[in-house]
């Protein structure tokens, strides 16, 4: 395998301006197939979830998932699309051994959603991604090679396939070519993935798992000359299978065009695949003919025609998307840009959120999720949804602190106690003997004594210089292990030396 | 000459025919003859005709979705010509696609 | 003689108690046994199947259960319907020894309805052809004259009944491939509205046209056969969601007073065998003598039907066997190893398909390629739409058209086998219905004066309108048969 000369990104950049465009599967979450019943279990035992319908044994025909139908009229809503009012689907033909008809059913020049767009916002600044299409097919089984050196095709001595994921309602949806993001190219790429993955989730049509290839993506770049108007040759990186990944192809791929067109080269029209490993993309195949997929109507199904009623049916269950609940929450909680992006990056809202609807405070949830919790995430190096505490515990932990039976140095005693297994804030509570002092007795004799060990702080304070009654404050705090009230404390200590 | 035999032969190709040299010559003297008379087509006037891909204008037939049986592994694999490990055993396969 | 009773006959003794199913079976394989081998209807005979299924009906009956109509009559089963419990090879190497794991829709329906499948017949290689002569098991000859073809591609469904093999048999109709059989060996054949009957389990051909349908030796058998396995069916989604016409109540109906009759003018002349017109112009007269007001009717786009044809089907075929190949099931040709996959399936489909079936692959590849779409298959389409507004327009005028089913009777094996033209010729009038997915029929009409062979007439009806083409066939039946003393069949040659 030759290693493709590279141009430094940012020379690259000077040089030359990039197009995108990207190419989206997603793997709806129907319980069954796109047109047979089998379940669609992940990981299922091999050819356990086959019929004669999805191995195409002769004679089987396919029926559409009405489910299906519906998961991507909700997803191209969602991306403001028009839902066109008839189409068909259509038979994609070419042979591969894990397509079992040897054709695909997928959608041709009549996708069920045109036209639509999606704002992604990098660095500030809002960017508008056109989408040209959305429409239906589905997937493929998968091959596992065996023999050769690596258990990669090249070189596999044969294959075994397994056909579960054959027949698995899978939409693609397709941008428009994507111009003007400059040097952000590769950040507005992945803008763009995470902004459709959210999307998707929240409608729940799909998990959208780039891991488990729930969601995958193709990468279209092309360079054109600073000036030039008209497009470069587009190479199509496949299957790049995380958020980062998305981010790399773009950018390895400006690079090594950049390389070649800077010398006089041409970029050739190709597939490329995409390496985890080095970061960078390796040519697919070259093919000696051209594909010709030979589209023509899918016999076997009718066309579709959506009633105006069924898709307003629809829309009007859409559930609150990730860009309109981002703003309200901003709103409502008063955030700023940066705020609320780092909330969004740590994967905070719907935690945050549903700590506020256990009975907390915006600010307070918020301060525990992105601080205390944040910091226990990061140390033990999982997501915050993952940590072993549940929002009404830290809903809980938080009413505690308002009630004033903690304070907030007390209260991370607790998230430490329930983190560590050791129950519910309550239980760790009195386990620990976590309890503020504001009983006056007790807490008087402690400030007796600091006033006695402070003289001339005490001084101070009554002599009219209020501010230093805080020195004191901390004295009591320390004292007392932070089990004061320290509110409480302060207004004995003023008390006291009035 | 509608068809040449090159034209045939790419055609096998990509239907994947392995076909002889007697073969590709004789399918491409009788596909001529076919297509020379299947091309009267051509003749009608139909610019403004709708095209028909289904003899029935049916509209909307969906299933629920619902999970139904599969096949065990065993029935799916019993006419295969070769099986392992529960899995079609395919000769090695030339390149990635789609 | 049981073999040469009717269905309708044969339903009723075995519900009366008078003949057991397993009396009726035996009669039949005994019948099987002895012209098979010179008929050669059948690619697999399924005795010991045969006769546990009219066993089961027999007990049954027995237990008092009312069974309907069919029960306890035998049946020949194109090999094109998946069967769980016999192989479906739809005639092809490539598909030797398939046994399917599922019963096609109209397989499990005539299990239902009691009907006693005695195995499955030969055919066209997929269905492609109308001699039965593209069969990868050699070819079937017609009971009439056995070196003469019984038409296709369900022949070996038409000679198993003209040859008393059976009293009923299935089969399906893409471009004429019940009606033409039915035609040349002087027996019933009807094509339903497209999606009357299911396709779920047939081995498909074209899917825009494949219809399954019924063989009998008489148009009432035809219905009840009809009733019996169509109908709605989920596992298809292009199922019609309507009742089944009346069909029976149509065949019983028998009368013509006061309907119209249309005379496709297209259907005439050149290339058409004088016997046959000679025929057909009886049946016309005929129909006029029983109370039918007979008119002609143009339908100009019905020239183009046979080219638009074959454009539509090989491309939709061509798609449609993309799946035989040699990776989950049927033949596998050439894995010594050191082959890639790509290899071995085109070696395998080389070797496991027929000449006909290379051929319309090919030409259906061509037909779908990028740049020869819209002049090709494109068109077929647009021909399509016009042939259907061809019929809309005549079913204002009349309330059935008729024709002669074939330009011919039944042309000796080996005439056209290598002139795919000459033979595509023989689904001629039969291809209209096909693109515009309507009922039509065939029903004998006599014989030729020159050759002595059967002669059918074509009666098309409008979609979902299955029942008039049987309420005129049986009239016309009835007429004939007055006149000729009995069935057509009567006058075929002792096998």
């Amino acid at each position: 395998m030759s290693t493709d000369t590279v141009m430094a990104y940012d020379e690259a950049l000077a040089k030359f301006e990039p197009v995108l465009g990207l190419e989206t599967h997603i793997e709806l979450g129907t319980a069954s197939k796109m047109f047979c019943g089998c379940a669609t279990t992940f990981g299922a035992q091999p050819n356990t979830q086959v019929c004669p319908v999805c191995l195409a044994f002769p004679g089987s025909l396919p029926v559409a998932n009405r489910a299906a139908i519906e998961g991507i009229i909700k997803i191209g809503l969602a991306l403001n699309c028009t839902i066109v009012e008839w189409c068909r689907f259509a038979r994609k033909n070419y042979f591969y051994p894990d397509m079992p008809k040897n054709y695909q059913i997928s959608q041709y020049d009549e996708p069920i959603c045109i036209n639509g767009h999606l704002d992604v916002e990098v660095e500030g600044r809002t960017y508008r991604i056109e989408i040209e299409r959305v429409h239906m097919e589905e997937d493929t089984g998968k091959s596992l090679h065996v023999g050769g050196a690596t258990g990669r095709i090249q070189g596999a001595d044969y294959s075994l396939v397994d056909y579960n994921r054959a027949g698995i309602p899978l939409v693609e949806i397709v941008t428009k070519p994507v111009e003007g993001t400059d040097v952000l190219a590769p950040e507005v790429a992945k803008a763009y993935a995470t902004e459709l993955r959210e999307l998707v989730r929240a409608l729940g049509v799909s998990d959208v798992r780039m891991e488990e290839g729930s969601m995958r993506c193709d990468v279209n770049v092309s360079l054109m000359p600073r000036g030039a108007k008209e497009w470069g040759t587009r190479t199509e990186t496949k299957n790049v299978n995380s958020l980062r990944s998305v981010e790399r192809a773009v950018r390895s791929e400006i690079e090594r065009q950049a390389a070649i067109l800077d010398e006089g080269g041409r970029i050739h029209q190709e597939t490329r695949h995409f390496s985890e490993a080095t970061g960078t993309t390796t040519s697919g195949r070259s093919k000696e003919e051209a594909q010709d997929y030979r589209y023509f109507p899918e016999p076997d199904l009718v066309p579709m025609a959506p009633s105006r009623e069924w898709v307003e049916e629809i829309r009007a269950s859409l559930p609150e998307l990730p860009a309109a609940r981002r703003s309200r929450v901003q709103g409502e909680w008063g955030l700023s840009d940066l705020e609320l992006r780092d909330v969004v990056n740590a994967g905070a809202l719907d935690l945050i959120e549903e700590t506020i609807a256990a009975g907390a405070d915006a600010g307070s949830a918020r301060k525990w999720w992105m601080n205390e919790l944040s910091r226990h995430a990061t140390v033990q190096g999982v997501e915050l949804a993952e940590l072993p505490i549940t929002v009404e515990q830290v809903a809980r932990i938080q009413a505690l602190v308002v009630s004033g039976d903690l304070n907030d140095k007390l209260a991370r005693q607790v998230f430490e106690g329930v983190l560590a297994g050791e129950g519910t804030p309550d239980e760790v509570v009195a386990a620990r003997g976590l309890k503020v002092v504001s009983d006056d007795g007790a807490l008087s004799a402690i400030i007796d004594q600091v006033i006695a060990d402070n003289a001339d702080t005490a001084d101070k304070i009554r002599s009219g210089k209020v501010a230093a009654a805080g020195a004191l404050v901390g004295a009591v705090m320390k004292a007392s292990r932070g089990q004061a009230d320290a509110a409480r404390a302060r207004e004995l200590i003023l008390e006291k030396l009035s | 000459m509608s068809i040449t035999r090159d034209e045939v032969a790419h055609l096998a190709r990509l239907s994947r025919l392995a076909l002889g040299e007697d073969e590709l010559e004789h399918f491409a003297t009788q596909l001529d003859v076919i297509i020379s008379a299947v091309a009267r087509v051509q003749e009608v006037a139909a610019d403004d005709i709708p095209p028909t891909s289904h003899a029935l204008p049916l509209t909307n037939v969906f299933r629920p979705d619902e999970i139904r049986p599969s096949l065990t592994p065993q029935q799916a694999l019993a006419g295969a010509p070769a099986a392992e490990e529960d899995r079609f055993r395919v000769p090695r396969i030339l390149d990635e696609e789609a | 003689m049981l073999i040469k009773k009717s269905a309708v006959e044969l339903g009723q003794l075995i519900a009366a108690g008078e003949v057991s199913a397993v009396e009726v079976t035996q009669a039949h394989l005994d019948r099987i046994a002895v012209v098979d081998d010179r008929v050669h209807a059948f690619l697999h005979v399924g005795s010991g199947s045969a006769l546990e299924q009219a066993a089961a009906v027999d007990a049954r009956r027995a237990a008092g259960e009312t069974l309907g109509p069919l029960a306890g009559v035998p049946i020949a089963h194109k090999d094109v319907f998946s069967t769980h419990d016999m192989p479906t090879t739809a005639a092809s190497r490539i598909l030797q020894g398939w046994r399917p794991p599922f019963d096609a829709t109209v397989t499990a329906r005539l299990r239902a309805a009691g009907l006693v499948i005695l195995g499955k017949t030969n055919m066209d290689e997929f269905a492609m052809g109308s001699s039965t002569e593209n069969s990868a098991y050699g070819p079937t000859h017609n009971p009439w004259d056995l070196t003469r073809i019984p038409g296709g591609s369900s022949g070996g469904s038409s000679a198993a009944v003209a040859s008393y093999e059976a009293p009923l048999a299935t089969g399906t109709d893409t471009g004429g491939s019940i009606r033409q059989p039915a035609a040349v060996t002087g027996l019933v054949g009807m094509k339903p509205t497209y999606g009357g009957s299911s396709r779920y389990g047939l081995i498909a051909f074209a899917s825009s046209l494949d219809t399954p349908g019924p063989f009998a030796r008489n148009v009432l058998d035809a219905a009840l056969l009809h009733e019996a396995f169509s109908g709605h069916d989920v596992m298809d989604s292009t199922s019609i969601d309507a009742p089944v016409p009346s069909v029976v109540a149509a065949a019983r109906q028998a009368d013509v007073a006061g309907l119209r009759v249309g005379v496709v003018r297209e259907f005439s002349g050149d290339g058409y065998q004088p016997g046959v017109l000679a025929r057909f112009h009886e049946a016309t007269e005929l129909l006029e003598s029983l109370g039918a007001k007979v008119v002609e009717v143009s339908c100009p786009a019905f020239d183009y039907a046979l080219p638009a044809y074959y454009l539509i089907a090989p491309s939709e075929a061509s798609s449609n066997l993309a799946r035989f190949d040699a990776m989950r099931y049927g033949l596998r040709v050439g894995d010594d190893g050191s082959r890639s996959a790509e290899e071995v399936m085109a070696l395998t489909r080389a070797e496991g398909f027929g000449a006909e079936v290379k051929r319309r692959i090919i030409l259906g590849t061509y037909a779908l390629s990028s740049g020869y779409y819209d002049a090709y298959y494109g068109k077929a389409q647009q021909v399509r739409t016009l042939i259907s507004r061809d019929f809309d327009a005549a079913f204002e005028q009349v309330d059935v058209l008729v024709s002669p089913t074939t330009p011919t009777t039944a042309f000796p094996i080996g005439e056209r086998a290598d002139n795919p033209m000459a033979m595509y010729l023989a689904d001629l009038c039969t291809i209209p219905s096909n693109m515009a997915g309507n009922a039509a029929i065939s029903v004998p009409c006599g014989l030729a004066d020159e050759d002595g062979l059967p002669v059918g007439l074509q009666i098309m009806a409008p979609v979902l309108a299955d029942d008039r083409v049987y309420r005129v066939g049986a009239a016309v039946e009835k007429a004939l048969e007055d006149r000729w003393g009995g069935p057509l069949l009567g006058k075929a040659p002792q096998l």
